[in-house]
């Protein structure tokens, strides 16, 4: 991306307008209440990464906030990107939910629709949906540019103290693996007009594909007005690729990773070492503004993959 | 039409166990279409209770009777009124309108429900039905060619698919559910008005869905 003009006080968006390769990675808040294990696994990232997403009761399981562990994660030292998702709350409760975050420091919020609660551990709840992703989007920025409610009423403060707006930035999903293929470009470039400035892109197990997406991305010269971090998540084993490839809707796992892990002695190994390659050949793909390494339980894993593709230290911003 | 699927036997049967003499009653209407709670099943339940009462030892009478609509007043002739006076308790086999509606018509008559209503839909072929409206109270339908996504996306996303579309399924029930944003967008495609879906749509006004309460309509016009 060309743009170099940074809107808010986040770290990440500093780093991404200063050029440099972005990493960033994830972290599950607990399913339970102890601030501490949040302290624990940031302490993983720490240094090791630009920011560290923080999810929000993801696959539809009850974890703590990702406010509240954002909160405590930044308390060691972590660049937060919140993720906010659509499924929990309506839209009272997200524009609360984006005030409080930026009163209590958090700069970045990753805007999702969320999974469907059937996937989840509480099957049975009302899912909410009354605002999407790309409204989400729109309403943050509504909020941080316009400092305007959705509902187009104006954000208020006591009498003659400024108005401070919840002064995010703004990133949003992309899967360059779901169907309708054809659509998901210029789902991307809707994202963008709604508000987006960075993108987390779905786990890639088919570079291939992705090249694809990513000339379709740059024909429409979306790499120009949005950082694209590409997704990365290692495989663990047999059980976990025949999982990604068979029941996670939009992916798909090539033959040759399928193989790789396989006739591994050590899949887990195997997996990593699949994940620094992808990470290298990232590197060299036009308008691929970074990576977002998604280790599921495996914070402790990331810090050694980024080293191994060359991208430690990680610049100060 | 409205689809709705009969209870599981043994749940109307702890309810009606508790009278003497009941009176299950069908509605031609909707309920009779989608096979749930017609004449002909008005038929079979009445015997199953019978049945289920001989086994049980239970004394129970049942009288069957099925009107024309139970969600309009006029359906409840003099003679359907004078069954329900006659009898312990209805057991109604309408849709929650109907049940709802004989409470209000006979306030003094013990009224159980024999169907779950789940639903506003057509019949796919016989014995499948698929919902196809979710009653929001502004239509948007012209909007995305013809294919509703507040009803059909398992979201009621606006704005285009999820990441869970795979293969022109829905990953909430890949096995029964297309995806509602596939056909929209080979809809809108055949149409020649893809670029339509690609401005931002607004959040949507719930105030008109049940989300602004139960709703009423008053025509002035067709007022008496």
């Amino acid at each position: 991306m060309t743009e170099s003009v940074t809107k808010t006080e986040s770290k990440l968006e500093k780093l991404l307008a200063s050029g440099a390769f972005a990493v960033t990675s994830e972290l599950g808040p607990p399913k339970c209440a102890d601030a501490e294990i949040v302290r624990k696994k940031g302490g993983y990232l720490k240094d090791a990464v630009d920011a560290v997403n923080i999810t929000d009761n993801q696959t539809a399981i009850v974890r703590m906030s990702s406010v509240a562990a954002g909160v405590i994660a930044k308390g060691i030292g972590l660049e937060p990107v919140i993720q906010m998702t659509c499924r929990d709350r309506n839209r009272l409760a997200i524009q609360a939910d984006l005030l409080g975050a930026h009163a209590l420091g958090i700069n970045n919020v990753l805007c999702l629709t969320g999974d469907h609660q059937c996937f989840g551990n509480h099957p049975e709840s009302k899912n909410v949906f009354d605002i999407d992703s790309m409204q989400l989007l729109d309403m943050a920025r509504k909020m941080r540019d316009e400092k305007l409610f959705q509902c187009g009423k104006k954000l208020t403060n006591a009498k003659d103290i400024p108005v401070i707006e919840p002064n995010m930035f703004l990133g949003a999903a992309a899967n360059p693996f779901g169907d309708p293929f054809a659509y998901r470009v210029p789902r991307l470039a809707k994202k963008i007009s709604a508000g987006a400035r960075f993108i987390q892109t779905q786990c890639i197990y088919d570079m291939e594909r992705f090249k694809r997406w990513m000339d379709e991305v740059r024909k429409r010269g979306l790499h120009e007005k949005v950082y694209i971090l590409a997704g990365i998540t290692p495989l663990k084993s047999v059980r976990m690729a025949t999982h990604m490839r068979d029941n996670v809707a939009g992916l798909t796992v090539t033959d040759e990773l399928f193989r790789r892990i396989e006739d591994a002695d050590d899949p887990i190994a195997e997996g990593q070492k699949i994940a620094v390659e992808q990470i290298e050949e990232l590197k060299t793909i036009p308008g691929v503004s970074g990576v977002h390494i998604m280790a599921i339980l495996g914070e402790h894993t990331v810090a050694g993959m980024v080293e191994r593709a060359g991208l430690l230290p990680r610049p100060k911003v | 039409m409205i689809v709705a699927e009969r209870k599981p036997f043994e749940e109307i049967y702890n309810n009606v166990r508790k009278h003497k003499s009941i009176l299950v009653l069908g509605c031609g209407s909707c309920v009779t279409v989608c096979m749930a709670g017609g004449e002909e099943e008005v038929g079979i339940l009445s015997s199953q209770v019978e049945l289920g009462a001989r086994e049980k030892g239970d004394d129970i009478s049942v009288i069957g009777h099925t009107i024309k609509r139970q969600c309009d007043v006029e359906f409840f002739d003099d003679e359907t009124a004078k069954k329900i006076e006659q009898v312990d308790a209805v057991v109604s086999m309408a849709c929650g309108v109907g049940v709802q509606f004989c409470v209000e018509r006979f306030p003094d008559a013990i009224v159980y429900p024999a169907l779950n209503t789940s639903f506003y839909g057509a019949t796919m072929e016989q014995g499948v039905w698929a919902e196809r409206c979710a009653g929001c109270g502004e239509c948007v339908i012209e909007e995305f060619g013809g294919i509703c996504p507040i009803t059909r996306c398992s979201k009621s996303l606006l704005n285009g698919p999820c990441g869970g579309s795979d293969s022109g399924k829905c990953e909430v029930d890949p096995e029964n559910l297309d995806c509602a944003w596939q056909l929209i967008i080979d809809r809108m495609d055949k149409l020649g008005r893809l670029e339509e879906l690609e401005q931002v749509r607004p959040p949507k006004n719930w105030s008109k869905n049940r989300d602004g309460g139960p709703r009423t309509i008053t025509r002035e016009d067709k007022r008496l």
